[in-house]
């Protein structure tokens, strides 16, 4: 991991808040709050993976950071420039090093397109020109992602959701981009085939030096890209550590409820474990609980937690925690044992 | 059409597919859904039926002149001397058809019904197709554009359709077609009576289109690959031509399709009202509505236009119909 004290994408107190109107005159009534001051940074060469269930605001983060949604508040910088407000004729020449790959392998590519058109669509949309044309230049694409560079004038519904997949990264790499925002790239595939573009995902971050965030909600995919982890329950991050702390020593009640979920494919190991079982629904983003929002679903929660919102505080080195009462804190490490239930 | 298993590392060298095509092609081409749509059309007999019948139909309106001066008559030529005098009935057996009038003659005037049919051909489809263009490319611009931009573009475009919905086409086409002179907008004649319907019935039937592509674009405009494209900088009139327009165009062939019937039927409706091309040019509207009067002594007058609009707009349907289901991909 090679990091600079420039992060290459820095987010703070990101919010995103879309508006609920109600009648003729669309008076607002309220406002679904799906992001709600987020603050991250990225660095150069390491992937973030962007953890938590569905609905808790991953993917509006993700198109937020790549101004596909309008922030509500709060701050984009990439490379140094502040992108939050920026005009899109103005970032028309930044989206080249700062590309998403997109959750649906069949809704991601158009039907109506050749391949070659699809995955030659950033070359014309940002004029580029490429040295033996851009026929040439799709087919080393299409062979650096595993696909055959004869399939150009194939369309998409002739091929599997993995090489679909493959099709939108080759789309995603043209343009060769530092950052690379994956939302949930792998959760339509199946099992088999989310391996094989998990490792190439993998392989394109050795080759190309890239930066990935990757949006998930599969924790062992997750773990296997990242090498740091943020953990996020509506709309805000509550605990954001590198890989191995968080899944060693997880901070969080809601971390420890989530991995403890983890399926163990060893029955023996299974009957050990004490899993965590969360009680009730995700409180609704319209109107989340006040002060700290996992207060409603955690079994350490007092009353301090529906008064007071945690900060987002560095326990350990590199390992920032939202919550009155963390486990494994590292004062309390010796004592783990008791304060799990 | 089963996609070929991707086999990491083998897949480049060789895919299973290359082995499939044969040495006949060096280049792998994949099927569009176009062509996958043709191919299920083509084996869609009652469709094909449909499309082969509207050639034929195009084909005999292009060519009625040649046709005409070959097996009939000059459409506008009288002949008196097939009209019984007495009842003003045309003498013969079923309306006098015979080898000379193939389907036998008008009463009072003995004008050739064949060839007037044939040339009633060439106004209905030439009204018909340009006012469904004119239909189609106002309800694609305005769909696209209301469904696309959304907010209050969209809401100013939706309510504008109901007006024209609403709007009592009928009795509008039947005052307009009363007051326009006989010469208006630089036309005369037939010109003139050709456009006032081609816009009466294209201008305000254009909504039933637009609804559609509306709603097509506004699901359109949510998939991914919008998205992907805007995320690479795409401008939005490129999104609209280049990624969504495509999309659109098997629901714009489709129903296109199935309005040229219906845009057949309102011609010969005002015809028969007598708003349309004003006689003697010959219509299959004008023709049944003066058939109305004798159809007991010349049933052939009102069966053999009759028989054409049913014909013609039966096969706009058939096709139509095939066409939906060609390219519905759950309808196989």
């Amino acid at each position: 991991m090679t990091t600079t004290n420039e992060p290459l994408l820095s987010v703070q107190g990101l919010e995103k808040h879309f508006p609920v109107t109600k009648g003729l005159f669309k008076r607002q009534v309220g406002a679904v709050k799906a992001v709600d001051g987020i603050s991250f940074d990225v660095f150069k060469g390491e992937t973030l993976g962007l953890v938590g269930e569905s609905g808790c605001g991953k993917s509006t983060t993700g198109r937020l950071v790549t101004r596909l949604l309008e922030p509500t508040a709060g701050k984009v910088v990439f490379e140094g420039r502040d992108i939050t407000h920026m005009r899109q004729g103005k970032l028309r020449p930044l989206r080249r090093d700062m590309q998403m790959i997109f959750q649906d392998p069949f809704s991601s590519l158009n039907p109506r397109h050749t391949v070659g058109t699809i995955v030659g669509a950033p070359y014309r949309i940002q004029g580029v020109q490429t040295e033996n044309g851009i026929k040439r230049a799709v087919q080393d694409i299409l062979e650096l992602v595993g696909l055959n560079p004869e399939h150009y004038n194939r369309y998409p519904h002739e091929f599997s959701g993995g090489q679909r997949q493959r099709i939108g990264i080759a789309r995603t790499l043209a343009l060769k981009p530092k950052l690379i925002i994956a939302d949930e790239p792998v959760s339509a595939l199946d099992v088999s085939i989310q391996a094989q573009v998990v490792n190439l995902l993998e392989d394109l971050q050795n080759e190309l030096d890239l930066t990935y965030v990757v949006i998930a909600h599969d924790l062992s995919v997750v773990r296997h890209i990242s090498d740091r982890v943020a953990v996020m329950y509506l709309g805000k991050i509550v605990e954001i550590a590198d890989r191995k702390s968080l899944y060693r020593v997880p901070m969080h009640p809601y971390t420890n409820a989530l991995l403890s979920a983890v399926p163990i494919p060893d029955p023996k190991a299974r009957a050990k474990s004490d899993r965590i079982r969360l009680t009730g629904d995700v409180p609704s983003p319209l109107n989340p609980p006040p002060a700290c929002r996992f207060h409603t679903r955690c079994w350490k929660a007092q009353d301090i937690c529906k008064t007071v919102e945690p900060p987002l505080e560095e326990l350990a080195s590199g390992h920032q925690v939202a919550c009155h009462f963390p486990e494994n804190a590292p004062e309390a490490a010796t004592k783990t044992a008791a304060t799990t239930p | 059409m089963t996609a070929p298993l991707d086999v990491p590392g083998s897949a480049i060298e060789a895919g299973p597919e290359t082995v499939l095509e044969g040495a006949d092609s060096s280049v792998i081409r994949g099927r569009s859904l176009g062509q996958i749509a043709w191919m299920r059309l083509k084996r869609d007999k009652i469709a094909m039926i449909g499309g082969i019948v509207i050639v034929v139909l195009i084909l005999v309106a292009i060519f009625a002149p040649l046709l005409v001066s070959w097996l009939g008559h000059p459409p506008a030529e009288w002949h008196r001397e097939k009209i019984d005098p007495a009842i003003q009935a045309p003498l013969g057996t079923f309306g006098g058809i015979s080898k000379d009038f193939l389907f036998g003659v008008e009463p009072t005037t003995g004008r050739d019904l064949f060839s007037r049919v044939l040339y009633g051909a060439r106004i209905s489809l030439l009204i018909a197709f340009f006012a469904t263009l004119l239909c189609v490319v106002l309800g694609a611009v305005f769909g696209m554009i209301a469904g696309f931009f959304g907010g209050w573009v969209d809401t100013v475009i939706s309510r504008l359709m109901d007006i024209f919905l609403a709007f009592p086409l009928l009795v509008f086409a039947l005052a307009l077609g009363g007051v326009i002179p006989d010469k208006a907008f630089g036309m005369s004649g037939d010109t003139l009576r050709i456009s006032l319907l081609v816009f009466i019935i294209g201008f305000f039937n254009w909504p039933y289109i637009g609804r559609i592509i509306r709603g097509q674009t506004l699901s359109l405009r949510e998939r991914e690959f919008v998205d992907a494209s805007r995320s690479l900088g795409a401008r939005n009139h490129v999104i609209l031509f280049k990624e969504i327009l495509p999309n659109l165009l098997a629901p714009i062939l489709v129903y296109s399709t199935l309005l040229i019937p219906s845009n057949i039927l309102f011609e010969a409706a005002l015809s028969f009202l007598g708003v349309g091309v004003r006689p003697p040019t010959p219509t299959w509207g004008g023709m049944l509505a003066e058939a109305v009067h004798n159809y007991d002594v010349a049933p052939n007058f009102m069966l053999f236009p009759g028989l054409a609009i049913f014909v013609t707009v039966l096969a706009f349907n058939l096709l139509g119909d095939g066409l939906r289901d060609a390219f519905d991909p759950k309808a196989r």
